[in-house]
């Protein structure tokens, strides 16, 4: 192949949820060669792509088929199945996300998405006390106090430190780093440490204990001193914190898995909305949820808008019902009630606990994914898919909520996510048509 | 039975007649006579261009509308789906909306998903919503829940009046970079119009967490007046020449004694086009935290004087219903009053928003006096062209009640009955006791149909002359009309049979109407500045192609600006 360089402006990395979007790929024979504004973790993501046409484009019962032969099987299984579950979503576009949706409505499934293994609790603390919130860009143009919560950034969001919460020069901060105080809060000295101004160490699951601590200063309620031995920050250290957080102009808590996945999980999410929620009685303060994967916004956006509910949907009944902890597909898995699996885009036979997995090995599951995943080595049928951002175009929503064209750099063989999910809807209709029934 | 549509019915529904009804068609002066109306490849056409071997439909003993039109509504968006997430106890105590062979599942409450959203539009006979508040960082989003509402034709407004870069144009008074902006901005958003939410008040909510009081106030942190807003975003809408002018939620919404801010927009405006939003919750007299009185009598004597201005009631509805607004103290305000689960969500550079589950309550005195004032001004306008119908919904309360609104005007005593049920101390300040107005069906279908066509410039709805779409709202009118409304024997979209005896027979997409009109390219370094400066995504990434726009069509802006560039 001849060396013919060319450059895409622009891009989008998928990678986490910062979603940035001004990331210059240089692509030579058919591989990115370069990835100018990315960080450690979107270089890696956009180094590794080259164009990988070695795999058959789909696997039925672990022999080569094409996707047509695929998707007739995936919907005879569909269709067979009395408890279906759809599930993953979160590294895939909005648009594919939609398709993936109105399978689980033709199939009455149960649809969930990776949130409900990952900020699900903030999800359900969400709906306990709604969230005083913003855009990136009111941190970038604002923030006078940037707190970090349960959250790693320096690791697992490389550039919202640079690009949005820590060191850019805002409209408001003109200065930058110099405009802002940053604290972090967490159970261990992370990384991140080194970007705040104060890190307080709290034991482990005390992050509650903390927060109600907080609340209380901030309303000018006393607490007692036995908090120190209770959660290991001293009262003179909360009481400075919440009189700073009173005098910020714009404060902002940002909090991670560190805080919505430790014990107390929702309750504590509750607890960090209501602190910022209270704070604005003083002054002007949000919160927001460092989310993780790529598109795993989008996928609370599209489930929300056609279902009414984020995510642990069930279609059973011929409409939309939600319940966490009985529609959450690590629960159902467990109960071994499940009886096929539909899984776009995450692997849970990677990260899911053992008998979840144990009850995925012993039913027929559909896989989606670019590469060769833990599932889909336990999957009867599974698609071999284009790489959303890389190969795909679509929509991916930030963190916060922010929606962002892609713009694929690499051409792929390889079919999207969404052509695959709208043949097996289509599919799914027609039978249905033929049937007679909805 | 539902039964899916075969090929062949397709076919013979490129023509249609509906013969036999009552036509109230007031762009055409049409009160209730017996008419044919002729449809061919989705427009309305004349009798002798269609086949008499098409599809008539008998409407014998019915009443024929052209298909409702809701020009202030919040459908989608981001707010929207923020009300949905925050809300399930909303949704799972609505009656559910099962699939069938045609549609797709959802769920009802305050903020319907979209698909049901757009399947009980159209169960209404409302064929034509446009969503009155998006910020432009968020359009994408909506149209792409726009995608996904089926039926309706569509559109939305662009939020402006707290646009941090039309604030330094005004600053330093170069209207002209003003107006290439927002046409700029109307393009890269697919927007249809400008709208303008509390102007320079959501500013201030952002800086300070207080919000302004006049509309002389500055807003301290860029030296602008929400007159100069409101001045500089109406010359810009007639510069453009938008198919619909700006559009105001004015400042201090729903605070006593906010009429004289009213009455001070609205003189502001100084002859220029404007239409205002949600006018009841702008109406109160008395004193901001104090008891509210009634000020609709003063400004309908404004309006009935003043052909430049428009407006939709904003009527409430007695029950349980979420507040969503672009109007970010306002939610913080509700919030306080109600002590309920709040959102609010600040957008870089454009604008905030607030969401407050909220109840209107038959003993409160406050949400009695906002009931009647809705209907005052229903009752008091004189000119039913220029009020449209509207809940704000799902603010006032939802679309779903427009047929029990629609009752309350055309049956006095359906309406001295529910006085009845509310706060009698509150009610006895207002003027509505002593109202005995009833609405016609032809002036049913001027605030319903014809005037908010008319108001958002759309010429081919509203009505059902030749070469209008074919929307149509067929009623039973044989006995009691008021409660037909809530079930039209039919619904013609385009042509289209979508609903028969209440069911969705057939799934469609509707279009999407957006302008993008011509702007001076020389203002693009700036706004890439801009972008590099303040913006946290790229200026070539912010636009919204024309893959978000499966369906649709721009409308023309006929201004100065147009020919001078174009």
């Amino acid at each position: 192949m001849q060396s013919e360089i060319r450059v895409v402006e622009k891009a989008t990395c998928t990678f986490c949820g910062c979603v940035c979007d001004d990331i210059d790929l240089t692509v030579d024979r058919g591989r990115i060669v370069k990835a100018k504004n990315a960080c450690v973790l979107g270089k890696a993501w956009f180094l590794d792509h080259t164009i990988d046409d070695s795999r058959p484009e789909a696997l039925v019962g672990g022999a080569p088929a094409t996707a047509a032969l695929a998707i007739e099987e995936a919907v005879r299984i569909l269709a067979a199945a009395r408890y279906p579950v759809v599930y993953g979503l979160s590294d895939t576009t909005s648009e594919a996300q939609r398709a993936a949706v109105e399978i689980a409505d033709l199939a009455g499934a149960c649809l969930d998405t990776t949130t409900s293994v990952c900020h699900g609790p903030s999800g359900i603390a969400f709906e306990m006390v709604g969230e005083a919130t913003c855009t990136l860009g009111e941190i970038k143009n604002r923030a006078d106090l940037v707190i970090f919560w349960g959250s790693n950034p320096a690791e697992s969001h490389p550039r919202h430190f640079t690009k949005y919460s820590v060191t850019p020069k805002g409209m408001f901060v003109p200065n930058g780093r110099k405009s802002r105080y940053v604290v972090l809060v967490d159970v261990r000295k992370t990384p991140s440490a080194r970007a705040a101004d104060l890190f307080v160490q709290i034991k482990p699951c005390q992050d509650f204990e903390v927060l109600w601590a907080l609340r209380s200063l901030v309303k000018g309620v006393d607490v007692d001193a036995g908090i120190e031995a209770e959660t290991g920050v001293p009262l003179a250290t909360l009481r400075a914190l919440a009189e700073r957080m009173k005098r910020a102009k714009f404060g902002v808590l940002l909090f991670g898995m560190g805080l919505a996945m430790t014990r107390g999980k929702h309750y504590n999410a509750a607890a960090i909305l209501a602190l910022a929620r209270d704070l604005n009685r003083y002054t002007r303060f949000v919160a927001k949820p460092m989310r993780g994967h790529g598109n795993v916004t989008g996928a609370d956006n599209v489930v929300s808008w056609s279902t009414g509910y984020p995510f642990g949907v069930n279609f059973g009944r011929g409409y939309p019902r939600f319940n966490p902890g009985e529609f959450t597909t690590v629960d159902l898995l467990v109960r071994g009630e499940a009886d096929a699996a539909l899984i776009i885009a995450a692997d849970p036979a990677a990260n899911f606990p053992q008998p979840a997995i144990e009850h995925l090995k012993r039913i027929p599951v559909i896989v989606l994914d670019p590469v060769l995943s833990e599932t889909a080595r336990i999957a009867r049928v599974v698609f071999t898919t284009g790489v959303y951002g890389i190969n795909v175009a679509g929509t991916v929503y930030r963190m916060d909520d922010v929606p962002i064209r892609l713009r694929p750099a690499l051409p792929s063989r390889y079919p999207s996510d969404e052509e695959i999910l709208k043949g097996i809807a289509r599919r799914l209709r027609e039978l249905r048509a033929e049937r007679g029934c909805a | 039975m539902t039964r899916l549509a075969s090929p062949d019915d397709r076919a013979v529904s490129d023509m249609l007649t509906v013969c036999n009804g009552r036509v109230y068609d007031p762009t055409n002066g049409v009160d209730g006579a017996i008419q044919t109306i002729a449809v061919k490849a989705g427009r309305v056409v004349r009798l002798d261009e269609v086949d008499a071997a098409a599809r008539t439909i008998d409407a014998r003993g019915m009443v024929v509308f052209p298909g409702g039109v809701d020009l202030h509504s919040h459908i989608a968006g981001p707010k929207v789906n923020s009300a949905r997430k925050m809300r399930p106890e909303d949704h799972r105590r609505a009656r559910p909306v099962p699939r069938t062979l045609v549609t797709r599942s959802g769920v009802l409450g305050s903020n319907p998903s979209t698909f049901a959203t757009g399947y009980t539009y159209a169960t209404l006979g409302y064929t034509t919503v446009f969503d009155a508040a998006v910020p432009p960082l968020g359009a994408r989003h909506a149209h792409e829940e726009l995608q996904d509402t089926p039926i309706i034709d569509k559109g939305f407004f662009v939020l402006m009046g707290n646009n941090e870069f039309a604030f330094r144009c005004l600053k330093v008074r170069e209207t002209d970079k003003l107006v290439d902006f927002a046409a700029w901005l109307l393009g890269a958003a697919k927007g249809y119009a400008i709208k303008l939410v509390n102007p320079g008040g959501v500013e201030v909510w952002k800086d300070t967490g207080h919000n302004v009081a006049r509309i002389d106030d500055p807003v301290e942190a860029f030296g602008v007046t929400p007159r100069q807003i409101i001045v500089g975003l109406a010359d810009a809408a007639t510069e453009l020449g938008l198919p619909h002018p700006i559009h105001i939620h004015a400042n201090n919404l729903g605070l006593g004694g906010n009429w004289l801010t009213t009455l001070e927009t609205m003189k502001a405006l100084e002859g220029r086009r404007a239409h205002l939003a949600h006018i009841q919750f702008h109406s109160y007299g008395g004193e901001p935290g104090g008891r509210l009185a009634s000020a609709v009598p003063d400004l309908v004597e404004y309006v009935n004087g003043h052909v430049n201005i428009t407006v939709d009631v904003g009527q409430v509805v007695f029950g349980d219903t979420t507040s969503i607004t672009g109007d970010g103290p306002l939610g913080y305000y509700l919030h306080g009053i109600t002590g309920r689960k709040w959102f609010n969500g600040d957008v870089e550079l454009e604008a905030g928003c607030g969401i407050v589950p909220f109840r209107y309550k038959h003993r409160s005195a406050v949400h009695t006096l906002q009931w009647a004032i809705g209907l005052e001004w229903l009752l008091l306008t004189q000119d039913p062209w220029r009020i449209a119908l509207s809940t704000d919904h799902p603010n006032g309360g939802s679309f779903m009640s427009y047929p029990d609104i629609i009752r309350l005007l055309m049956d006095r005593e359906f309406r001295k009955a529910e006085m009845r049920r509310v706060n009698q101390k509150a009610l006895a300040k207002t003027r509505l006791p002593e109202l005995d107005r009833e609405y016609t069906p032809y002036e049913i279908a001027i605030i319903t149909r014809a005037a908010p066509a008319r108001i958002l410039g759309l010429a081919r709805k509203g009505h059902l002359g030749p070469g209008a779409d074919a929307d149509i709202a067929i009623y039973d009118g044989r006995d009691d009309l008021p409660s037909a409304f809530a079930a039209p024997r039919y619904v013609i979209k385009a042509g289209e049979v979508v609903v028969e005896d209440g069911e969705i027979r057939r799934d469609l997409r509707g279009r999407l109407y957006y302008v993008e009109p011509d702007f001076d390219p020389a203002i693009e370094p700036e706004i890439r500045r801009w972008f590099a400066d303040f913006y946290t995504v790229e200026f070539e990434n912010y636009p919204v192609g024309i893959e978000y726009l499966p369906n649709a069509e721009r409308l023309s802006a006929r201004g100065s600006r147009a020919t001078r560039t174009g």
